[in-house]
């Protein structure tokens, strides 16, 4: 079955790309937001308002993608709103993957009381509707960059929970474990040096959705207000404002939902590319 | 003073019987092994024979301390294993290891060769860790550039015999095989079985080879042991087994094999 | 044409181009049973599963024909195939677990085989259900028709698989190493079970297995296989008592038999597999050139 493995690995070498691709070029245009955007993502100019993008008749040159109807430029309150999604995605994933990730291999891996205890917890837990759950969170924590971090690790670990406990029983179950047993490895060392490595390319899918789901939560929780002060540009936030002039001006909602979905697609497509990569038996 | 390295007292095993649980109440016990005696000489290859559902891979577990029996006793060396806690059973545990049935599960699939069989020896202290792979990849006859190459590189014989050196590397006194030719074709078979056969006598090795043939365990076994349901049912010398079976299911089980012989008839 | 099926220069390959059936002649006579051996991956199953249309999607046929009941089962369109497959082949896997559906009770998979795809009654299907379960000596049917498959053992799962198979009465079955996965003692009755619902009912089988010693107690004729050519093809007394392929001969070495203890299991010399081998690489090379 040797052309079957070439034949989709090919297949998987154009969606790394593309979407590693889009996120790379995401994460360089974010980082020189402030040298390249063509204005002040706060700088609003009423003599500047509601232009349409480049192509159109109307446009005013410096307001690529157009303005909306504070004159604020689209392309650059974009940019400077990829920052906070990019910010959210990496640090919100992370936090949750680890947590999610070391309960659920302790549990996975120990069984009895332990995973008796962790089990009921992610239960209950899961219980509660996360939209919900997440505007109580900011409620009681308040708004900010952080609270929306928080909110995200505090509903959201128990996905990764699951996920690896079950991998890790059914890893735990294999000889090669009894074998590290009969060899004298100590628990501890059979969690990370056997099944961890089989339990990774799961990790990594997991933590490139977690990132797409970051970004959405964030552009939920700014579209109702809830996330940072309404000043600084969220892509939610844009979405949320141009609805009212959407038949005017629809480039102020439409350019911030296309790079939200697309940024979306791409965390979860490099996931599915790198989880093959990872993985050396591609069966 | 017979000299046994594994000393089995009374051996009995039990599990919850989930299938069953009541909804109030603890679920009804399975006995998979009901007081079980055994003693291995040392120097003897003993072959543990029995139907699925006799208990003889988790006999086998249980006497590495795989599996924690309920009640019973496991001596090695004239040493009482049974309740050691894991640290002062490690140093022990280079003496007796074993080799798996299923070699596709028993490497971990994202381990290299030389990560599979160093690993044990790093965590049991030995030194010159690459001598020992070499001198192990060469008495189970594969090449030594295997040592880079990952599980699914290699076929299932090849995959047994890593198996084995990972076995022998850490020079044990004492070898558990279970089921390792079951997987196998003939060809395979017989390789694994001479290879084995070689190795017993090189390393002066003790072996219990649990198996349901037979006729592999003839070949290789001066003793065997029947169990039956958990229970031992026969143990004797293998030619006087195969000759005079003392017990039916000893029968039943010889007449059950299928020999590649027109003369054997079966009603 | 007094032969039931016949197979002629049947050659699959993979989507590389490597081959993993080289031109295969086989003749099989009405009520024949007829032993595939062959080491793993020497193409056994797929002689089976190339009859039954249920070959690997990765697998393509490159040349030959299966002639069955008069036409060529390779050249017909899948609905006729299937009608005519369906209602006189069947097959008996290896597997009795991963074969059953485990969500479904016993008494319902039967049934359903024989209403969905043969278009009987529901009632005529359910009595059926319990004359098969009979004919494979289940002792209590009443608890087997509505248990699941994990419920019971290995040995009744096939036996459910054997009924199953001889369910619509088909001319041919294929059994793909059916006893492998089963206990010695179990596989004993198993393959007496099937010798006799053969025999009971005229049923030509096809039987795939790596096990000389099943193939002597079973088969009255067999066909040797080796990397998807067939090495030798002779009646079961013959092959025993003198093999002619030197391939053959080694299999028989290599095979244990508890009674003679002081031979040595050899296993299949590196000369032979050269030998044999070679004789591949010759038959490719006029493969290659027939092209």
């Amino acid at each position: 079955m040797v052309d079957n493995n070439r034949y989709i690995k090919r297949k998987f070498g154009a969606r790394i790309w593309l979407s590693g691709g889009w996120l790379f070029f995401l994460i360089l245009v974010t980082l020189f937001a402030p040298l390249i955007s063509p204005h002040d993502p706060l700088a609003q100019d009423l003599f500047a308002s509601r232009l349409p993008p480049f192509w159109m008749d109307g446009a005013e040159s410096g307001y690529y993608l157009g303005s909306d109807s504070l004159g604020r430029d689209v392309l650059t309150r974009i940019l400077y709103g990829a920052r906070i999604a990019l910010i959210v995605a990496l640090i919100a994933s992370t936090a949750t993957c680890l947590i999610g990730t070391i309960l659920g291999i302790i549990s996975g891996y120990f069984g009895g009381w332990i995973d008796l205890i962790v089990s009921r917890l992610v239960d209950i837990w899961m219980a509660f509707p996360p939209v919900l759950f997440a505007i109580l969170l900011i409620a009681v924590l308040g708004t900010g960059l952080t609270s929306i971090i928080i909110a995200i690790v505090v509903i959201d670990w128990t996905r990764f929970c699951r996920v690896i406990r079950a991998e890790t029983m059914s890893q735990g179950a294999m000889d090669y474990v009894s074998s590290a047993k009969a060899a004298g490895r100590p628990k501890f060392g059979i969690m990370i040096v056997e099944i961890l490595p089989n339990v990774l390319p799961t990790i990594v899918v997991l933590l490139t959705l977690e990132m797409g789901i970051a970004v959405i939560v964030e552009a939920i929780l700014s579209f109702v207000n809830l996330s940072i002060s309404t000043d600084f540009p969220t892509w939610g936030g844009m979405i949320s404002e141009g609805r009212t002039s959407v038949h005017q001006a629809w480039w102020v909602i439409v350019f911030p939902l296309i790079t939200l979905f697309f940024t979306v697609l791409s965390f979860s497509q490099l996931g599915e590319g790198l989880k093959d990569r990872f993985d050396p038996v591609l069966r | 003073m017979e000299d046994n390295i594994f000393q089995i007292h009374n051996l009995s095993f039990d599990v919850s019987d989930m299938s069953r649980k009541p909804i109030i109440g603890a679920a009804p016990k399975l006995q998979i092994l009901k007081d079980i005696t055994i003693n291995i000489k040392r120097g003897d290859v003993v072959g543990i024979v029995g139907g699925s559902g006799s208990g003889k891979s988790t006999l086998g577990r249980i006497m590495l301390r795989l599996l924690e029996p309920s009640s019973g006793e496991i001596l090695f060396n004239n040493i009482d294993i049974t309740h050691l806690t894991e640290a002062q059973l490690r140093p022990l545990r280079r003496r007796f290891q074993m080799i798996f049935q299923d070699p596709m599960s028993s490497l971990n699939p994202r381990h290299r060769v030389n990560g599979i069989i160093g690993g044990p020896l790093k965590l049991q202290g030995f030194q010159n860790i690459n001598d020992l792979i070499r001198q192990a990849l060469d008495l189970v006859g594969l090449p030594s550039d295997f040592k880079s190459r990952y599980p699914h590189e290699l076929s299932g014989g090849q995959r047994q015999r890593v198996g084995i050196a990972r076995a022998i590397a850490l020079r044990p006194d004492f070898i558990l095989a279970d089921e390792i030719v079951s997987g196998l074709d003939v060809s395979s078979q017989a390789q694994i079985l001479s290879l084995l056969q070689n190795l017993v006598t090189e390393l002066g090795l003790t072996l219990v080879f649990i198996s349901h043939d037979l006729s592999v365990v003839r070949r290789l076994c001066n003793k065997i042991i029947v169990l039956q349901e958990g229970e031992v049912i026969e143990q004797a010398k293998a030619d006087k087994l195969f000759d005079e079976p003392k017990h039916a299911y000893t029968r039943e089980l010889l007449s059950a094999i299928p020999l590649p012989d027109l003369t054997q008839i079966w009603e | 044409m007094n032969s039931f099926l016949q197979i002629r220069n049947l050659s699959v390959s993979l989507s590389n181009g490597q081959r993993v059936l080289r031109s295969i002649n086989m003749e099989l006579k009405k009520g024949e049973v007829r032993g595939l051996v062959g080491e793993s991956g020497a193409g056994k199953s797929m002689i089976g599963k190339a009859i039954l249309g249920i070959l690997p999607r990765a697998l393509k046929i490159d040349a030959g024909e299966i002639i069955f009941q008069g036409k060529n089962l390779l050249n017909l369109k899948s609905n006729e195939f299937r009608k005519i497959i369906g209602a006189n082949a069947a097959l008996i896997p290896q597997d009795p677990l991963t074969a059953l559906n485990p969500s479904h009770r016993i008494g319902p998979q039967i049934t359903n085989r024989l209403v969905d795809i043969l278009g009987w009654k529901k009632s005529d299907a359910i009595i059926k259900t319990y004359d098969l379960l009979d004919e494979v000596q289940i002792a209590d049917p009443e608890r087997v028709v509505n248990s699941f498959p994990h419920e019971l053992s290995g040995g009744m799962r096939q036996r459910i698989l054997i009924a199953s198979a001889f369910a619509a009465t088909p001319k041919l079955i294929i059994a793909d190493e059916p006893t492998t996965a089963l206990d010695v003692t179990v596989q004993k009755q198993i393959l007496k079970l099937i010798k006799e619902m053969q025999i009971r009912h005229g049923t030509t089988l096809l039987f795939v297995t790596h096990d000389l010693g099943v193939v002597s107690k079973i088969c009255q004729s067999l066909s040797v296989l080796y990397s998807g050519k067939v090495i030798e093809d002779t009646s079961v007394s013959s092959f025993f008592n003198m093999p002619q392929h030197e391939y053959s001969k080694a299999l028989l070495v290599a095979t244990p038999k508890y009674t003679d203890p002081k031979s040595d299991l050899i296993p299949v010399s590196e000369e032979v597999l050269t030998s044999v081998n070679g004789e591949i690489a010759r038959a490719d090379k006029e493969w290659v050139n027939g092209r």
